[in-house]
């Protein structure tokens, strides 16, 4: 057993696990014979820590060295920590027996950043080229963007990995440049936006010849960290919005602060991360991509933050209750979206048996629909209709209550080692 | 009672059902041979499974439907469920006596029922594609252990095949006593007559080992636990995802 090997690995995992971005989705590439593997589409999850998150890629900075002293990061040059560095055909070699043995699906590589960025955005992307070159990887990779790196070491990259990510990690720049005085917004938007018009052009060059080179096919992504500077709900919304419909983002990720400083007044003291939070934010998220909601619907000038203790779908109906009862049989698929407890999965149910005869709540019942929830949204024009005009803060009680009791059973049942819980 | 006794394979049901229209006599009960425990209150029916029969009630399914019909009673079949036969019955006749696609009607309790379990047994087939972790012998092989709760093996072998096309893998199902076996060419279903399984940890014999599975095994474990943010614990999530069943073939999980 090479120690040497165990310790890096140890060090660079540790160090690249706030990164949180867990994807291995967005590909479809098959094994021609001759190469190692092959992507799905779907991505594949292959295990699960005890944090709940899963695990699909071989996650690991290159080396965690780094020359920068950025408050909210745990490699930060000024903190004491050990510091590693993989040689590419040792984590060519990992790479490689883990994903024959199934344990991943391919691999993950960041790096803290070594002498510059485009010493370090080389060194990343010669990994990733000797894996597909040499060692034949067909598998997932997914490869980091170092802000400030040169336009054409990121044009390269781009032909060796499935999806590319650079994390604006501080939503404000007025912010960032408070906790990272040497970094920029502009040189994290401009590699983005370079991940960007590449991905365009040679998807378009692949419409007129299939041998065209292909761009990172998976997209891109980056990462928010939540909680470590002040801004409000509505601003991190509003700016995941703006990345999905300008930078044609595939994902925006939501890091809760882990408080890996002490005694740094520019950082906020928690006692843990903001889980909750970042919880409702991916709801938030959600709506935006799969439930057809605009931003200033699920946040606005009146309603900054969402509220912690309901899903931003169940705030919104509370907060707008002139558009409900909700005709189950006739409303279009849009609507239906909007009602609580109904799901992207049981409004196509609807959608679709409703064609051959009228739904009533036992049909929805049977459909996995959340009738303790919906109920008081929707109509089936049945006799027993009797939920409508109850007042939006006696929904939000009753909604409440059923939780807190469900709660309570719950925690009666269980140990005290569960931890938090997100409902 | 009338009660259909058949060999417990797909095609032998849907021998049943072809026989039962034949005659014109509805099942009340459909029970495999090696269960019959025979009553004087029964009239039973042995059905001798005929592929020819079976194909005319699948390519009557599919006209009367769509292959995508066909193939959720397939794997609806595979979940091996109690009454599985009654429930796919149930289904079939309401199949033939619409004059319509009825199934992707879910206003139907039949069908809904139908592909709900459909999406049971699919849901544990992807799990095989995530659990899987395969121990590399010293001749080469790479195998794994599973338990799945329903019979998925049928549905597994593609995806292995077409992603680990260049080694040779065995996948084997510990609880059913059977697997798949590709010997870069192609994939057949095998049974091992005699084998250095340890059913509860899914090991095999650790002189068979290539000398550095027991490396890689560690490294994985030791990935495992550092990639973890101990201040986000969440043992409920964890637990939904990836459920305790799944545990004992797992290296990271198995402490073995």
């Amino acid at each position: 057993m090479n120690d040497t090997i165990l310790e890096k690995l140890n060090v660079l995992a540790n160090a690249a696990k706030y990164d949180v971005s867990c994807s291995s989705s967005g590909s479809s590439r098959s094994n021609n014979g001759k190469n190692v593997g092959n992507t799905v589409s779907c991505g594949i999850c292959h295990s699960f820590t005890e944090d709940g998150r899963c695990i699909s890629l071989l996650k690991v900075l290159l080396s965690n060295h780094c020359i920068y002293d950025c408050a909210y990061c745990v490699n930060r040059s000024s903190n004491d920590i050990a510091r590693a560095a993989f040689t590419v055909d040792e984590l060519a070699e990992l790479t490689i027996n883990f994903y024959r043995r199934n344990y991943i699906e391919g691999l993950f590589l960041s790096s803290g950043v070594m002498r510059n960025p485009d010493y370090t955005m080389e060194r990343l992307m010669n990994v990733a080229k000797k894996l597909r070159e040499v060692y034949k990887f067909n598998a997932y990779i997914h490869l980091k963007a170092i802000p400030g790196a040169s336009p054409d070491l990121v044009k390269q990259a781009g032909l060796y990995a499935d999806r590319m990510s650079v994390n604006i990690e501080i939503p404000t720049e007025q912010n960032l440049k408070i906790l990272a005085p040497d970094k920029d917004f502009a040189s994290v938007y401009q590699p983005m936006a370079l991940i960007k018009e590449n991905i365009i052009i040679s998807k378009e060059e692949r419409k007129k010849y299939r041998k065209s080179p292909v761009f990172s096919p998976a997209g891109q992504s980056t990462q928010l960290i939540i909680g470590a500077s002040p801004e409000s709900d509505r601003q991190i919304l509003q700016l995941t919005s703006g990345l999905y419909d300008f930078q044609k983002l595939k994902r925006v990720y939501y890091s809760g602060y882990v408080p890996v400083t002490l005694a740094d007044n520019r950082l906020p003291a928690l006692k843990q991360p903001p889980l909750i939070r970042e919880n409702r934010l991916y709801q938030a998220d959600w709506l935006l991509r799969f439930y057809e909601f605009k931003v200033d619907e699920i946040v606005n000038d009146e309603f900054q933050h969402l509220d912690l203790e309901l899903d931003p779908k169940l705030s919104y109906a509370l907060r707008n209750p002139h558009i409900f009862p909700i005709d189950i049989n006739k409303a279009d698929y849009e609507m239906i979206l909007r009602i609580p407890g109904v799901g992207v999965r049981s409004a196509k149910l609807i959608v679709h048996s409703r064609k051959f005869g009228r739904l009533n709540e036992s049909h929805l019942k049977k459909m996995g629909i959340v009738l303790k929830r919906a109920k008081y949204f929707i109509t089936c024009n049945q006799l027993t209709d009797g939920h409508k005009d109850i007042l939006p803060s006696i929904i939000r009680r009753n909604i409440l209550n059923e939780k807190n009791k469900l709660l309570k059973r719950f925690n009666e049942n269980q140990l005290s080692l569960f931890g938090d819980l997100l409902i | 009672m009338n009660v259909f006794i058949f060999d417990n394979t797909f095609e032998g049901l849907l021998t049943v059902v072809f026989e039962s229209f034949k005659l014109k006599i509805l099942p009340d009960a459909i029970v495999c041979k090696n269960k019959y425990q025979p009553s004087l209150l029964d009239v039973s029916f042995e059905i001798t499974t005929d592929v020819l029969k079976a194909e005319r009630v699948w390519n009557g399914i599919k006209a009367k439907t769509s292959k995508e019909a066909c193939d959720m009673v397939y794997h609806t079949f595979l979940s091996g469920m109690d009454n599985i036969g009654m429930i796919i019955f149930h289904y079939l006749q309401l199949t033939f006596s619409t004059n319509y696609n009825v199934s992707v009607n879910y206003r139907e309790e039949s069908v809904l029922q139908i592909r709900q379990i459909q999406q049971k047994v699919l849901k544990e087939a992807h799990r095989m594609f995530m659990f899987v972790r395969f121990q590399k012998t010293s001749t080469d092989i790479y195998f794994a252990p599973i338990q799945p709760k329903y019979d998925v093996i049928p549905l597994i072998g593609k995806h292995f095949k077409n992603r680990f096309r260049d080694q040779i893998w065995i996948i084997y199902d510990t609880e059913r006593d059977y697997g798949l076996y590709y010997d870069l060419k192609t994939v057949e279903e095998i049974k091992l007559e005699q084998h250095s399984i340890n059913k509860s940890s899914g090991k095999i014999d650790a002189t068979l080992l290539e000398e550095k599975e027991e490396c890689y095994q560690i490294l994985w474990k030791n990935y495992f636990d550092a990639i973890n943010i101990k201040e986000r614990k969440n043992l409920k999530v964890q637990m939904q995802f990836m459920p305790k069943r799944f545990w004992n073939y797992l290296p990271e999980k198995n402490n073995g």
